[in-house]
């Protein structure tokens, strides 16, 4: 296409995509991404078979999206515009999709979604429980657009957000609407954003980095993967956004290589912006000058850590250093670098488009906005869930997650990732947003949400995330060399039937060492899973050390509860 | 010392030469920062790193050995040793464990008869196993050779990996 060199260009090329868009057409929007690991490419290509077959490709077209959350019934096929949603989707039904409900309107009783409580069947998308209970902010194009088309994105208002802030704002006012919006880093830390761009802008220096962190290493969350790769347009205009508010001509997009789909589709979403004229010299004739590049991560957990992240760009061994100097001020090359979370950048685009007064009016007090979870572990409804901050761990859990699965009973939910914590039934209805999480102990808004039934043992999975840390601790400083080392051993005792008395003091000694003496955030926050599974479930350490029993019979060597084996 | 296997430097070559054509039009030369992606370049065209060719790299491009041995060695994506001719890849994330990852993961190494981070003695298969594959919602899964297998159980897996090693003995009969 030809690059666009002035604000009425892309304004012009937005109503085009607009009108296209409005052309009468039946759309098949299908996940290509998480999907797959149930088959959902080959459903596509048996509709679109079907689709030539029958001569429709005028008027009927199959649409590969990014995830479209509900990834429990996937694969999964909407058909618009009416949203008619079938679950469970298989090749050798595309000829009756096709045939009964794209030609002649009728609906496939067999493959609509059955509501488990009502045990109604549903017709349209919007009306499925997991959906409707959902404010989506972030996840607007997963399931709609094609992450590899940017017209798809252009006509839904794709980079007009981009276009405001070079046009009509300073970059000081772009960092005070994000500021006054009240929007905080979705990494784990929650800073506020527009503060961090602040210390960016003000650091002297004529050449600064603008790094997207999409090093989503923490084991349980697939959020920045489903982002990356069901609008990565999204997070390439607020990349720009931030950019020109910090003064940024570099970009880089740090993706794990253990996601391979993110890293093409960001490869390919960059050349046609580039190709379009967003992003390179003199943006839109505004005389901007931003380029972004795509960076593998080399799988290194720690890499999620600002300064680890910014030794692994310059091809060192991933270890954190000391801050400050904070990365603001000394990052990337040495130069002023700000680092922000992929779901905190495609927060960016709707505050500029929409104002801070609406981004205000979603969340909380101390914490605007959506949050995005991956909901997963034992519960009915798996997938991927945005809901205003402030929502209840009961409306997440059991109204759009429908509960756990076999009537068994709920434990906990451990959530912020290996290092976050354990929230037990007792808080199910604390509202979930930075602040109130963090009273109930250690526990961050990031990460999954892994929900956990009466068959989890929690020591066996405390044991489980502590070894994750062991592997992933760079081994720089001692507290955390050594401290994850020794938590495994003892936790790997006491699962094995050969715990001692004195073992969980042991372990609470460790903990306030490692917490207050290690170097980066991962050996500091590496107690947290041991500090909060005691403070909630100490009795079932005392159970493994002095009765050798297990009550969810996992740990192997010790006695379980007799009833389940019945 | 051990002799060094013969490998062709043609690939590594081509590698290089993209990389430091881009730095040169950039008005650059390659420094330690592009050590990374040109390690992983050189795995994705002989499926390890293979000891000549960081030598001969080494040479060419002035960063020292033992940097790289520093960088190779503390990254888990990298490998020094051939891997086998199908990668499965077993996800221990938590979503994975919570669901009986560990029992599908068991299975596969006593089915392979390798632990994780083998190669079985035919070349045929490596066992790996990663952080989390963010495709949670559908644990436990493995990867085979880039396709994701999800809601697996250990006779599943057990299934898919069998046919794969049927495959493999028709060919060589």
């Amino acid at each position: 296409m030809e690059r666009l060199s002035s604000l009425d260009q892309l304004r012009a090329w937005h109503q085009r995509a607009q009108a296209a868009l409005a052309e009468p057409r039946k759309v098949l929007a299908l996940c290509s991404t998480g999907c797959r690991a149930v088959g959902s490419l080959e459903v596509a290509d048996a509709l679109e078979a079907e689709i030539d077959r029958r001569g429709l490709g005028d008027t009927v077209t199959v649409k590969r999206t990014g995830c479209h959350g509900f990834c429990e019934q996937g694969p999964i096929v909407v058909i618009r515009p009416e949203r008619i949603f079938y679950a469970h989707v298989e090749p050798d039904d595309a000829a009756e999709i096709i045939g009964r409900t794209v030609l002649e309107g009728e609906l496939i009783e067999r493959l609509l979604f059955t509501d488990p409580a009502t045990k109604q069947k549903i017709q349209r998308e919007q009306d499925v429980p997991f959906y409707s209970k959902q404010t989506r902010v972030t996840l607007r194009y997963n399931g709609v657009i094609d992450p590899l088309v940017i017209e798809d994105y252009v006509a839904l208002d794709g980079y007009v957000a981009m276009a405001k802030a070079l046009s009509e704002m300073s970059p000081e006012q772009v960092i005070d609407e994000v500021r006054e919006a009240g929007l905080r880093g979705r990494g784990g830390a929650g800073f506020p954003t527009g503060v961090k761009w602040g210390f960016c802008r003000k650091s002297p220096g004529d050449e600064k980095y603008l790094i997207c962190n999409a090093d989503e290493g923490l084991p349980g969350a697939f959020m920045d993967r489903s982002v990356l790769e069901g609008a990565p347009h999204a997070v390439i205009d607020g990349m720009i956004i931030a950019a020109y508010a910090i003064g940024a001509s570099h970009g880089i997009i740090y993706v794990r290589a253990e996601y391979p789909i993110a890293v093409r589709t960001c490869r390919t979403a960059l050349q046609q912006a580039r190709d379009a004229g967003l992003l390179g010299k003199n943006i839109l004739g505004t005389g901007f000058d931003f380029d972004i590049i795509v960076r593998e991560g080399a799988g290194a957990y720690v890499c999620g850590e600002e300064t680890a992240l910014i030794a692994s760009l310059e091809g060192e061994r991933g270890m954190p250093r000391p801050r400050p100097p904070f990365p603001a001020q000394i990052g990337y090359k040495g130069k002023p670098t700000n680092i922000n979370n992929v779901e905190t950048l495609a927060n960016v685009p709707p505050i500029i488009l929409k104002g801070k007064d609406w981004y205000q009016s979603i969340g909380t007090q101390g914490s605007k906005g959506t949050k995005i979870f991956a909901l997963v572990g034992k519960v009915k409804n798996r997938g991927l869930v945005e809901v205003p901050m402030g929502t209840t761990l009961r409306e997440i859990v059991f109204d759009i997650g429908g509960g756990i699965p076999e009537n068994r009973e709920f434990k906990a939910v451990q959530m912020g990732g290996p290092s976050g914590g354990y929230v037990p039934a007792q808080f199910l209805d604390l509202p979930i947003d930075y602040d109130s999480v963090n009273e109930i102990g250690s526990v961050m808004v990031a990460g999954g949400i892994i929900v956990l039934d009466e068959d989890n043992c929690i020591v066996d999975i405390t044991r489980f995330l502590a070894e994750f840390l062991h592997n992933e601790s760079c081994g720089k400083c001692a507290p955390c060399r050594i401290g994850t080392r020794q938590t495994v051993d003892i936790l790997t005792r006491i699962c094995n039937g050969d715990g001692q008395e004195g073992d969980i003091e042991r372990l609470e000694c460790l903990a306030n060492v490692m917490k207050n003496a290690s170097l980066c955030g991962l050996g500091q926050a590496a107690p947290n899973p041991v500090l909060s599974s005691l403070d909630y479930f100490r009795d079932e350490y005392e159970e493994h050390i002095r009765e050798k029993r297990c009550r969810a019979s996992v740990c192997e060597s010790l006695a379980g509860t007799l009833e389940r084996f019945a | 010392m051990a002799t060094l296997p013969e490998v062709a430097f043609g690939p590594a070559e081509s590698i290089l030469d993209k990389i430091e054509h881009d730095r040169r039009a950039a008005g650059g030369r390659i420094t330690s920062d592009d050590l990374i992606p040109l390690l992983q370049e050189i795995q994705k065209a002989y499926g390890y790193l293979p000891l000549p060719v960081l030598m001969w790299v080494s040479e060419r491009t002035g960063i020292p050995t033992s940097r790289m041995y520093a960088v190779i060695t503390f990254y888990g994506q990298f490998y020094l040793e051939p891997h086998g001719k199908h990668t499965v890849t077993f996800c221990r994330g938590t979503s994975c464990h919570v669901r009986g990852g560990k029992k599908v993961l068991d299975m596969a190494k006593s089915l392979l008869g390798i632990d994780e981070g083998e190669t079985t003695d035919d070349m045929l298969f490596s066992l790996e196993t990663v952080a989390c594959l963010g495709a949670c919602a559908f644990s436990p899964v493995m990867v085979v050779d880039g396709k994701y297998y999800g809601k697996l159980t250990a006779r599943r897996a057990e299934r898919i990996l069998r046919q794969l090693m049927q495959e493999e003995s028709r060919k060589e009969h």
